[in-house]
């Protein structure tokens, strides 16, 4: 090794796994060479990232600047420019931009796909990879200024893969896996995702929102990409009619025949399956019981919650009538603390060509947050601060007591002139006729 | 408004402020041409498809920038 790195070394001796041995390995794969590579950066970059890395350790700071002005032509986004403030020390990660891939929708690829994809990255960057960015793409860490076009270039021409998101911009649309492999799923989560990424691709190169801006797409109310904590606007399947029940199946759960959770908490031995505990009494609106050997549902009061149909797949299905909830504002902490998407839409169709989502939903509320969101005000911080009545408002939205969360909480409520008889006018005359001066 | 009547405003806003700084969000560019953000966005595009602009990202902000000002793209060799 080029550097001597003692408190990375220390790092090794946690639990698997980790990233210090990942890049010793690398580190040494690109030393030897087994596959007669052409390196088009620095062979020591993987040595120089750790010597770097430590450097900082010891300082307690960065060694990288921020941000910088590289890209691909008419792209604002999905290159990263980072440089190392300690060039001469570290010359193999001078320059170390990062390249964000745009995921395939559902995170599918064959092997055949990433590997042409990360022979690429061998040969034109680090080979250093992150599988996946919390965004959800494919993250390519490092490589030099004049690789950028090379790779965009293969990429687009060769392999069918675009840049993702970053910067101001719409961000890479991540979704779950749907209706591919998932029986849960609501609605086509792959063919909504890949629909908008392809409608709004000039939202997604070119920055032009007051900061970043995520959708993220779950099949139902189990929420595999989180996209309720996640994303600006989030799609989550969700259905209107009734769940369909399988009494006899209901019965084989009871009876044993079936295992609960199909099998997923089978570590342990918690005995034998109890309805009663495991299910209905754990339902949060207590909307299920049995009749004698009838399991039952008030449906009315079901917030499908899932928990009794992940328990009983077998027995229990998500209903017919299917389509999705939006939610808006979702964010991580970084201002205000952390917030959950707000509900705006209850219910809605999920029917390709998706016209309503993007008309009716997702433009106006772009066009609201884009002339009055602050630089690097997001949606929900926004909703936050002009209030979701505002939002309804710019929206067209009609409100809706699913839209509220508690009740009764705030005791004020703000009338607009049009909405009260008479408006704001009196014939004074006629009130001192009653009231005196 | 045409094309060159507002690569004019904005290249003349831009140098104007030069002293004070190089970088700008896409909303002062949009103020600028006083413009809503949808309108300049397809003229601010053009400008920087030009070589007028450029863009600078950290990772999570974009800004626009004239083409080689400010320290960076000396600072970092792209110039």
């Amino acid at each position: 090794m080029k550097h001597e790195i003692p408190m990375l070394d220390q790092l090794e001796s946690g639990p698997w796994p980790s990233f210090v041995s990942d890049l010793k390995q690398e580190a040494e794969r690109r030393a030897k060479n087994p596959d007669n590579i052409e390196y088009q950066i620095p062979v020591d970059v993987v040595e120089d990232i750790l010597g770097v890395l430590e450097l900082s350790f010891k300082h307690g700071r960065t060694h990288w600047k921020h941000g910088g002005i590289v890209g691909v032509f008419g792209y604002g986004g999905g290159v990263i420019g980072r440089y190392c403030d300690q060039p001469e020390m570290f010359p193999g990660v001078a320059h170390f931009h990062t390249m964000r891939i745009a995921q395939p929708g559902g995170k599918f690829y064959t092997t055949e796909h990433l590997r042409r994809i990360t022979d690429l990255w061998d040969f034109r960057g680090s080979g250093i990879t992150n599988m996946h960015g919390s965004t959800g793409d494919i993250i390519f860490l490092g490589t030099t200024t004049k690789q950028l076009e090379e790779i965009f270039y293969e990429l687009t021409h060769n392999i069918g893969q675009d840049l993702g998101g970053s910067g101001s911009n719409l961000r890479t649309p991540a979704d779950c896996i749907g209706q591919a492999r998932c029986e849960y799923a609501c609605y086509d989560t792959q063919d909504l995702c890949y629909d908008l990424t392809m409608e709004y691709q000039d939202e997604l190169h070119r920055p032009a929102f007051p900061y970043k801006f995520k959708f993220k797409f779950d099949g139902c109310p189990n929420g595999c990409v989180a996209s309720i904590a996640r994303a600006d606007m989030s799609f989550i399947g969700t259905w209107k009619d009734d769940i369909k029940i399988d009494q006899e199946a209901v019965q084989a759960y009871i009876g044993g025949e079936f295992v609960p959770n199909a099998g997923a908490h089978s570590g342990r031995d918690w005995g034998a399956f109890d309805i009663q505990k495991e299910v209905i009494d754990l339902c949060p609106t207590e909307c299920m019981w049995m009749d004698g050997k009838e399991l039952k549902i008030d449906n009315r009061e079901c917030t499908r919650c899932m928990h009794c149909i992940n328990v009983m797949p077998r027995a229990l299905r998500i209903g017919d009538e299917r389509g999705l909830s939006i939610f808006a504002g979702a964010k991580a902490p970084i201002l205000d603390g952390a917030q959950l998407g707000s509900l705006i839409v209850p219910f809605i169709k999920a029917e390709a060509p998706y016209t309503e989502i993007k008309e009716n939903v997702i433009e106006p509320i772009w066009d609201w947050w884009m002339e009055e969101g602050k630089n690097r005000e997001r949606l929900g911080e926004l909703m936050k601060r002009q209030g979701l009545q505002k939002l309804l408002e710019m929206a067209n939205f009609e409100p809706d007591p699913r839209m509220v969360q508690e009740p009764r909480t705030n005791p004020y409520i703000f009338w607009k002139e049009e909405e009260v008889e008479g408006g704001w006018e009196r014939d004074i005359n006629e009130f001192r006729k009653h009231h005196q001066r | 408004m045409e094309y060159e009547e507002a690569k004019q405003l904005i290249v003349d806003g831009l140098t104007k402020k030069q002293k004070v700084k190089s970088k700008f969000y896409f909303n002062d560019l949009a103020k600028i041409i006083d413009m809503k953000p949808r309108e300049a966005k397809k003229l601010i595009n053009q400008l920087v498809q030009e070589g007028v602009l450029e863009y600078w990202s950290s990772g999570s902000t974009s800004m626009y920038g004239l083409k080689g000002t400010g320290k960076q793209a000396h600072a970092e060799h792209e110039d």
